[in-house]
């Protein structure tokens, strides 16, 4: 061995393994059990809309990447893949293949690279695909139909949440159980649908502390405090907190949206008061909006506020404030 | 018995298993040693020696110049064949006194100290202290005489003795601490009075059990008021300013010193060291190395004297192994590279370490993930730090408290973008002493 063949670098020398790619591929380890359940309740479906958005994702990443002179292995990061994943599992399962393809390039191009890619963006890349595909395509984005599994024929179906704002489901009775909430046997998004498979995932994050735990706690507490305030002074008109948390894109956006690393704050207190914030604004749109559901908007919403959030809550440095 | 322990901090894999149970043994000193002038923080000192000069084992060789200086010793009697520039384990070349062993180690003679050592005053014992040239042991090396001279307005309350060596692969800590306990805490004593502390807290890791007992045992024979504190074995619970929050609860002020709270640290090398000169008045020219890692081949605990080359204490344990390609000074998370086993030891190496490492991983960009900031002892915002750095915005990188960081490698360690947050930290707090240069020029 000669001298100079020793690495010159700056300390620590000891790195911890986990890596960018690892965090990645985490996260869409954590999606197989949702995954699976769109496959299962949307069939055929399920799987078209998942593999155009994957695919879609992935060749406008490397399209930017190329333009951008960037080197392409970022491509293998896994980021471009969870996004084309998380936008599919968001999308009504009867949407076109055009439009998904549509959605997906917007959630790359718009949502991720225009801001410079991985790591940049303010918004959440796959809600910024679905909502684009909201806004220009609204009535396709709002179009359900039943899961293979409900075998039913029939020309209008709701959401258990548009059930519950639109059709007085308390009133007359026909409020979705929760257990079909549970396992997913209701219409919906791909992948918001089956609540069991959703928090398999989430514990699966947790467990592996890939996601913030204040976030997915935070969003359940605030929109447990908002739903459960107008619950138990009205039950009658209104529904319970476990409805809205099993109903909609509540777990899916609290476990794999708003954890989404690079549009969440970085400091402690700033990542409670985003977390708590989504689950007030989801409260809000649900309760008194024109929409169903707001899982989407409330995550982009506060998305925005984070560089705000991480610049004011910086944490108390040790020993700050103390007189010398 | 609870364990204390800090907030945040990291848990490295440890590898003391190595050494921790070899047994010090000595190393004959070399042919020749490089006695760098500078091996303390802050002045170099003043050669006293020129070339041609026959010194003794322990005369004074350099003088420390001011307060924030040291002075250093000669480690062998021989011939003084240069005074020069000459390699450092720091970096960079400093002036460096060169001495052929004679093999005779003719001791400096001095009359030996008969007087009780702890009948001495406060300014008696400092004095001992500076003379032999005493800096912390830790790794830091700041000179111990500075921390022993508490302000006037500073009463001191507790002293605290580390024994965390929460560095991994480190154990000539815990050795000192399981063959030397009577010495570690003979010279807490000298430091106690020194500095008017009430109190000497010992602070061990959880992971150095058989060290806590021993302490727990030998501390009843003392008569001053003592204790021994079990801590969480963390890292970096030897820090400084963690240390005194995990055993005392107060935090160190932003800019301040242990004084402001009322406490000094001093590490458990360094309070032998201070029992020696006091005692014996015998000068700092020889300190206990960990040689380990998985590069080398006989991991060992090594008693080495002040300007051995790191080639003969590395190849008194059996030499480097074939894949080694890096090789540090001090501890894996904070040490130092070198590129050469030219350099010799100096005051503050508590280790030689070497082991395969693995390539550098890709750089990407952050991704905001927050662990840095999960994970600093400090309580900074690492990620956004480096970025205020890298865009030179320096005003932010002052406000978000650049200078508070202690360059632990926490936020490193963690960071899933392998992006050298430390080098960034570093070059923040170069920029920013250059900028108030360059105002008060």
């Amino acid at each position: 061995m000669t001298n100079n063949a020793f690495i010159l670098q700056s300390s620590p020398h000891f790195k911890d393994k986990d890596s960018v790619p690892k965090i990645m591929y985490a996260v869409i380890a954590s999606l197989v059990p949702a995954v699976a359940a769109s496959l299962y309740f949307f069939r055929f479906r399920a799987l078209v809309l998942l593999v155009s958005c994957v695919a879609t994702c992935l060749v406008t990443e490397a399209l930017f990447l190329w333009l951008r002179r960037k080197p392409l292995h970022s491509l293998f990061d896994g980021s471009a893949v969870i996004t084309g994943l998380l936008l599919a599992m968001t999308l009504p399962p009867s949407l076109s293949v055009e439009l998904a393809i549509i959605g997906a390039v917007m959630a790359i191009a718009i949502g991720k690279q225009v801001f410079g890619g991985l790591g940049y963006n303010i918004f959440n890349p796959a809600l910024v695909g679905r909502a684009f595909l909201q806004t220009a395509f609204p009535v396709a984005m709002t179009t359900w139909i039943p899961p293979a599994t409900l075998k039913i024929q029939t020309a209008t179906f709701a959401t258990p949440l548009g059930n519950l704002r639109f059709e007085d489901a308390i009133a007359r009775g026909t409020l979705t159980p929760l257990k079909d909430l549970f396992t997913g046997n209701v219409g919906g998004c791909l992948g918001e649908t089956s609540s069991f498979a959703l928090i398999l995932g989430g514990l699966y994050l947790l467990s592996r502390r890939v996601i913030d735990w204040r976030i997915p706690l935070g969003i359940l507490l605030s929109l447990t405090a908002f739903t459960g305030a107008f619950w138990l002074a009205n039950p009658e008109k209104y529904a319970s907190p476990l409805f809205h948390i099993l109903a909609g894109g509540l777990l899916i956006g609290a476990f794999f949206m708003a954890t989404d690393m690079v549009t969440s704050p970085i400091t402690p207190l700033g990542t409670w008061i985003y977390a708590l914030g989504i689950g007030i604004v989801i409260g809000l749109i649900r309760l008194f909006g024109g929409f169903a559901e707001g899982v989407m908007y409330s995550i982009l919403f506060m998305n925005a506020f984070v560089p705000l959030l991480n610049r004011y809550t910086r944490p108390r440095i040790l020993g700050e404030g103390r007189k010398a | 018995m609870s364990t204390k322990t800090f907030p945040h901090g990291i848990h490295p894999p440890e590898f003391k298993d190595l050494t921790a149970d070899k047994g010090i043994e000595s190393l004959s000193p070399p042919e020749k040693v490089m006695i760098p002038l500078l091996q303390h923080f802050g002045k170099p000192a003043k050669p006293l020696v020129q070339k041609g000069d026959e010194v003794l084992l322990g005369q004074k060789i350099g003088e420390g110049q001011t307060l924030f200086s040291a002075s250093v010793h000669s480690s062998v009697s021989g011939k003084v064949i240069s005074v020069d520039n000459y390699d450092h384990p720091g970096g960079t070349p400093v002036p460096t006194v060169s001495i052929t062993n004679d093999g005779q180690d003719n001791p400096f003679s001095e009359k030996k100290e008969t007087k009780d050592p702890f009948s001495f005053s406060p300014e008696e014992i400092r004095q001992k202290v500076r003379e032999a040239g005493v800096v912390g042991m830790g790794g830091a090396a700041f000179p111990t005489a500075v921390k022993l001279s508490p302000p006037k307005d500073k009463p001191i309350e507790i002293l605290i003795i580390n024994g965390c060596e929460c560095e991994p692969l480190l154990t000539s800590d815990y050795r000192l601490m399981l063959e030397a306990p009577e010495d570690i805490l003979k010279g807490a004593e000298l430091a106690r009075i020194a500095t008017g502390a009430k109190r000497i807290i010992v602070g061990i890791e959880d992971n150095k059990k058989k060290a806590h007992e021993i302490f727990r045992e030998k501390i009843q024979s003392f008569d001053f008021d003592g204790e021994v504190a079990l801590l969480k074995t963390k890292y970096p619970q030897g820090a400084e300013k963690n240390l005194i929050y995990a055993l005392l609860r107060r935090q160190v002020p932003t800019g301040g010193l242990p004084f402001d709270v009322g406490v000094v640290v001093q590490n458990v090398g360094t309070a032998k060291a201070i029992w020696e000169a006091v005692s014996e008045g015998k000068p700092l020219y020889e300190r206990v190395i960990s040689v380990s890692g998985q590069g080398i081949n006989e991991p060992k605990n090594i008693l080495v004297r002040i300007g051995t080359p790191f080639k003969n204490a590395v190849e008194f344990c059996g030499g480097l192994k074939e894949d080694v390609d890096i090789l540090v000074m001090g501890g894996p998370m904070m040490g130092i590279v070198q590129w050469s086993l030219d350099v010799p030891v100096v005051k503050g190496t508590s280790g030689i370490l070497a082991w395969a490492a693995p390539r550098p991983g890709l750089e990407y960009p952050c991704i905001r993930c927050g662990r840095c900031v999960d994970n600093c002892p400090m309580t900074l915002v690492p990620t956004q730090l480096a970025r205020y750095v890298k865009f030179d915005d320096m005003s932010a990188a002052e406000k978000w408290g650049v200078q508070d960081c202690v360059e632990c490698g926490c936020c490193q360690y963690v960071c899933p973008s392998k992006i050298p947050l430390v080098h960034w930290m570093r070059v923040g707090k170069n920029r920013i002493i250059a900028l108030k240069q360059k105002k008060s020029a």
